[in-house]
């Protein structure tokens, strides 16, 4: 159940502008798939056939080169208007487009640079333009074509693809819908096609978990701006989020280590803070530059806190990032002074309710 | 003779009734049938939906088995007639599915294990809330408890795990146009279940589940096709488990969040109890009830005299409590030890040592516990003792109480 708190400024803030991104919002559907042949145009513009008979102005304005017969059969039920030639190439009749300004448009196929000469250099920035008049795009991609991911396809395909589009593109979207359906191949094989097929259902699978993630991870992006469009100060733990405490004196190598680890295998997010002291030794601040380093170089994104209460401050942080995860060296002070005001681990543990803590060893 | 080989296993994953998981099992099932394959459905639940019982047509349908119980009649999955009709491909819907008492066995899956076991290849469908280890998460989001859950093993040794996706807005259009469920009943489940951030944060869970189920399937097809590239398909000796089994209610979520980790570590798990045995649990009892226990329940335990000893002078519910997490924790196919020792935290830490544990895992005391009984001694004092392995403290994901 919601946990309802006073919110802070900054979130108040961020409220508002999630509110204000809503109420001017641009319409974008995106089908992702993971490799030709899943049936991504099919259902695509299945979509666009129910959509036309359920009474929607609908429009197909981009359709593949190639297409296999159940998408051909979909075609005479519905209004395409088809691509424009430009020199050498084709791109997206924008003119036709935009005067016809249909409720909703097609594009099949996103990942494509426009010829010379045409409105936009790609296709994708063709589709803004749309947006932009009024209109609701339906779009369709495969992973492989997702800029900021063609190193880790090709390290997979061992194919480079040269036109792309950015991420942040993706991740604008609306509302993405993840095409899983297998390729076309049989459950049942005999033994020598099960041997023959399993490398390139290897490499099949690698790109499916790709565009699982990055569904995922834009699915998880839209979650926290609708729980903050309704001032939810709330996380639901959908993913696992990791903070590491640096300290001085921190084992942060293996800490490091293992939340590299973890976050890997749970395809989580990876933070390490640091909580400014007033007064810090040179050889101190030697020690924590180096350890930051070594969070900086395993990919996590460093966040520096303040506050005099360092167990406050981390807290308080971890609960507002959504952190499930918090790693935290052994508390050096022991003796005396701890039993009297006890040890900041355990005052740590007692307070951190609502995530796991782990503590390591020095 | 070849021995037959086992039946190959598909799981369509969704996160929600409605999102189309039936219809895309049909789907598959009507193309394998049209490539010549021999293929029934075993189990089917139409829901009363129109497009999904269209796509049963022409498909052979093993009749359900109706069983009486306590005046009802439930239909059940006819395990036996399937298995003596012996299709290649057999659909078997909802496998999370707890059969009706008085069914040979209690779960779906257990059923679907004997056609797999038969050479049967099997398709099914389930929603990512009735994932054991997932539990408490879909609680937090949902506020609902689901109690019909399936381990993650069971889910874990399918062939292949396929995510049937569809935008929350659409699911909300279809639930709203009557496609899922009638009037009353959507209007109820729009109100409860099916609130928009709800199922966001379910398609989030299922999208990463399968991501997770993927992987580990690519990195097994590398060890078993002759590669020899290391992954999370091989069990990581890097990293061991421990569990620490308590009365405390706590324990289960403790049992699935250290299961859970395990299996993504890809690490060996073990879960223990401690009980405490003779004279110390004899002291130790008598501590605890005269230093924080009132007079009268001192007196009350003296009068109903339960015997020590063996059973470490715990409360019956306590015992009780304890045993369904040892047999929770072996479902889950966890390996469990019950240990006996003078001293909870000694007899865990040295057989961590002794077991070469890396990571110990222990549940965090209810906020109100804390300042009482033995909880907090527990915990702190394992953080303090066990200095050579990392500890997980692990937390509800509910809101705190005030």
């Amino acid at each position: 159940m919601p946990e309802i708190r006073r919110k802070t400024p900054d979130e108040l803030l961020r409220q508002v502008q999630a509110e204000e991104a809503a109420a001017k919002k641009e319409h974008l559907k995106i089908f992702l798939g993971y490799a030709s042949g899943v049936g991504k145009s099919f259902r695509m513009l299945d979509e666009a056939r129910r959509r036309r008979e359920r009474g929607q102005d609908v429009v197909v304005g981009a359709i593949q080169p190639k297409l296999p017969p159940e998408v051909e059969a979909l075609l005479p039920k519905l209004e395409v208007i088809p691509l424009k030639t430009i020199g050498d190439g084709t791109a997206i009749d924008m003119e036709a487009l935009i005067q016809r300004h249909p409720a909703v448009c097609f594009i099949d196929g996103l990942a494509y640079d426009n010829p010379p000469g045409a409105r936009n250099p790609t296709r994708w920035q063709d589709v803004q333009d749309l947006l932009r008049t009024g209109m609701k795009v339906i779009g369709s991609i495969n992973i492989q074509y997702v800029d900021e991911l063609r190193e880790q396809v090709e390290a997979i395909t061992g194919k480079r693809v040269t036109q792309t589009v950015p991420v942040s593109f993706i991740k604008s979207a609306d509302e993405i819908e993840i095409v899983d359906a297998p390729p076309h191949e049989p459950l049942v094989r005999s033994l020598e096609e099960e041997s023959g097929a399993a490398k390139r259902q290897q490499q099949l699978s690698k790109l499916r978990e790709l565009a699982l993630v990055l569904a995922a991870d834009v699915v998880d992006h839209q979650l926290s701006e609708y729980l903050e469009r309704y001032g939810i100060s709330q996380h639901f733990g959908t993913q696992e989020r990791i903070l590491v405490c640096i300290t001085p004196r921190a084992n942060v190598r293996e800490m490091i280590e293992t939340a590299r680890v973890i976050a890997d295998r749970f395809h989580g997010e990876l933070i390490a803070a640091y909580v400014q002291q007033p007064e810090i030794s040179p050889e101190d601040r030697v020690a924590l530059d180096e350890k930051l380093a070594i969070a900086w170089a395993a990919g996590a994104r460093i966040e520096i806190l303040e506050g005099e209460d360092a167990v406050g401050a981390i807290l308080d942080f971890a609960k507002s990032r959504g952190i499930t995860q918090l790693f935290i060296g052994h508390s050096q002070r022991a003796g005396l002074w701890s039993r009297l005001f006890g040890n900041p681990v355990d005052r740590l543990i007692r307070r951190s309710h609502g995530m796991d803590v782990r503590v390591f060893p020095h | 003779m070849a021995e037959r080989r086992r039946g190959r296993l598909k799981i369509f994953m969704g996160y929600a009734a409605g999102v189309g998981k039936t219809y895309q099992m049909l789907e598959e099932a009507r193309q394998l049938k049209s490539q010549g394959l021999d293929v029934v459905i075993g189990y089917f639940e139409p829901h009363g939906r129109k497009d999904t019982i269209a796509k049963t047509e022409g498909m052979e349908v093993i009749p359900r088995k109706t069983l009486d119980y306590r005046g009802g009649m439930f239909a059940e999955m006819d395990t036996a007639a399937i298995l003596a009709r012996m299709p290649q491909v057999c659909l078997v819907d909802e496998y999370p599915h707890t059969n009706v008492p008085g069914s040979e066995r209690a779960k779906r899956w257990e059923d679907v294990e004997l056609l797999l076991d038969a050479g049967i290849d099997v398709l099914t469908t389930m929603n990512i809330q009735h994932l054991e280890s997932l539990n408490d998460e879909v609680w937090h989001i949902t506020g609902i408890r689901v109690r019909e859950t399936i381990p993650d093993w069971v889910v874990h040794q399918a062939d292949e795990v396929v995510m049937v996706d569809l935008t929350p807005r659409a699911l909300l259009h279809r639930l709203q146009r009557g496609v899922v469920y009638t009037p009353e009943k959507a209007e109820r489940a729009l109100k409860n279940f099916f609130r928009e951030s709800t199922l966001v944060a379910l398609r989030e869970l299922a999208l990463r589940e399968t991501a997770h189920e993927v992987e580990h399937r690519s990195f097994s097809a590398v060890t078993t096709v002759g590669g020899d590239e290391p992954g999370p398909g091989l069990a990581d000796k890097n990293h061991k488990i421990l569990i620490l089994v308590t009365a405390d209610p706590a324990t289960a979520m403790l049992i699935r969040r250290g299961k859970r980790v395990s299996d993504f570590l890809n690490a060996d798990c073990f879960a223990v109890t401690v009980q405490r045995t003779g004279r110390a649990a004899r002291q130790q009892t008598k501590d605890k009830l005269a230093g924080l226990w009132r007079a009268a329940r001192v007196r009350c335990a003296r009068f109903t005299g339960k015997p020590l000893g063996d059973l470490a002078g715990l409360p019956d519910a306590d015992r009780e409590a304890i045993e369904q997490h040892l047999n929770f924790a072996r479902n889950l196919h966890i390996e469990t030890r019950i240990l006996e020792g003078d001293d909870v935290v000694t007899a865990l830490v040295d057989f961590a040592r002794r077991n070469q544990i890396t990571q110990l895992f222990l549940a965090r005391p209810a906020a109100r516990s804390w300042t009482r009984l033995f909880g907090r001694d527990v915990v702190e004092r394992i953080v303090g003792v066990a200095t050579d392995m990392q500890i997980v403290i692990v937390s509800g994901r509910e809101p705190e109480l005030p």
